[in-house]
């Protein structure tokens, strides 16, 4: 046993060692997230917390529900394929106050035809040469798009826009 | 179907590489979202696309994305006559309020809207030190944000330059691909607004979803395929000035 002589400065390294990963373990369980590795390495947390971000625009089949006058007037009609919330901006709000009690009151904004025809519509040679384009102050003269067309279903019918 | 213990013994090691696959299916986030049964991806059909700006403002509406800073963006190209190495690309405030109106006769024009690939290699989420950003199990690359440094490394691992660090949060952020909305049963915000259907969200573990068919039968490129990312972003008609 002559070999293990003089041993007791390796074990107090050996045991600081041991005393030290302990330490390290006991860290590392408070410190790494329950759900860290769950599924890779990363926090599987983390995909519910992103799933739960709120929602803003609540789809067109939310607006169809109660909508459905104004989704029959797109059917068929050059705007079919045009969601709602293209042109009216996001509305999950109005959605809650329509649907969830106590919600606030949600007024959905006014819209400018001005604005929103000429987004789309705009002449530019940039755009697929099948889509309908005009160069506004010509096409109209200065009225509004709305006086000949139906923005919801915008084929001129006879006797003009309803 | 009898086993004995050879047989047993030869298929341990297989199903040994299997079990983080079974792991992975398993436990799932939300209660009728099944994150297994999806594998998201993204369709773009340039000859749709007119450059109205209405996905990238409503993607900023949908994820408060910050002034300056996108998710997704609309660049319009412009190839003079036979230079296809050197486009003239613009894409003003990202495309937001649309594009400059161009006159009759002036050579090839088209726009690319453009937004994360969600890789199924992607080069971002390889770089984190943290673990920070990551595929999830459906295919969509996202970041946790509490965890993030913002050290920045995966905004330039990014052949696609699809990431910033927030200017708020100092934090790295980019598209989620409207991961919020897609585990909801909705599509995402760009592919909600888009007027003429030039986007759409596509489920490639739906057997039933169109986007195989359209696959088969189109000509449809991903960007930079050269980078092996996996670009799950599909372009349809992609002109090869496109980079």
């Amino acid at each position: 046993m002559s070999r293990f002589k003089d041993t007791g400065h390796l074990l107090r390294f050996a045991f600081l060692f041991v005393v030290a990963f302990a330490i390290f373990l006991v860290v590392r369980h408070f410190v790494v997230p329950k759900s860290f590795g769950e599924y890779g390495h990363y926090r599987g947390n983390a995909i519910g917390e992103i799933a739960a971000r709120p929602v803003h625009f609540a789809g067109h089949a939310a607006c169809e529900t109660c909508h459905a006058d104004v989704a029959a007037v797109k059917q068929g009609g050059k705007h079919t394929g045009v969601n709602c919330e293209a042109c009216h901006g996001p509305l999950q709000k109005h959605v809650d106050a329509m649907t969830v009690d106590g919600a606030q009151p949600f007024t959905p904004p006014k819209l400018d035809t001005a604005v929103l025809c000429v987004r789309c519509h705009a002449a530019s040679a940039a755009k697929p040469k099948g889509f309908p384009q005009v160069d506004a102050d010509q096409h109209s003269g200065g009225l509004a798009c709305e006086t000949c067309h139906q923005p919801h279903s915008p084929a001129i019918q006879a006797g003009g826009a309803k | 179907m009898k086993i004995d213990r050879r047989h047993f013994l030869i298929m341990l090691p297989a199903a040994a590489v299997a079990w983080k696959y079974v792991q992975a299916g398993t436990p799932e986030a939300s209660p009728n979202y099944k994150m297994s049964d999806h594998w998201w991806s993204m369709l773009i059909d340039i000859p749709k696309c007119i450059g109205c700006g209405n996905c990238v403002r409503a993607c900023a509406a949908e994820n408060d994305v910050p002034e300056g800073h996108f998710r997704t963006w609309v660049e319009r190209y412009h190839v003079t006559d036979y230079d296809m190495v050197n486009p003239l690309v613009i894409s003003p405030d990202g495309g937001k309020e649309g594009f400059p109106s161009v006159p009759e006769d002036a050579g090839k024009y088209f726009f690319v809207p453009k937004m994360c690939n969600h890789c199924a290699d992607s080069p971002c989420t390889q770089v984190c030190p943290v673990g920070a950003t990551f595929i999830a199990p459906d295919g969509v690359v996202l970041v946790d944000q509490t965890y993030c440094l913002g050290c920045a490394y995966c905004v330039q691992a990014c052949p696609y330059g699809c990431r910033y660090i927030h200017p708020e949060k100092k934090v790295a952020d980019k598209c989620t691909l409207c991961y919020h909305r897609i585990t909801k049963g909705l599509t995402t915000a760009c592919a909600e607004n888009c007027p003429t259907g030039a986007r759409q969200l596509c489920d490639l573990k739906n057997p039933n979803d169109p986007i195989h068919a359209f696959l088969k039968t189109h000509h449809v490129q991903v960007l930079k395929p050269q980078m092996a990312t996996g670009a799950k972003v599909f372009y349809n008609e992609l002109d090869g000035s496109v980079r």
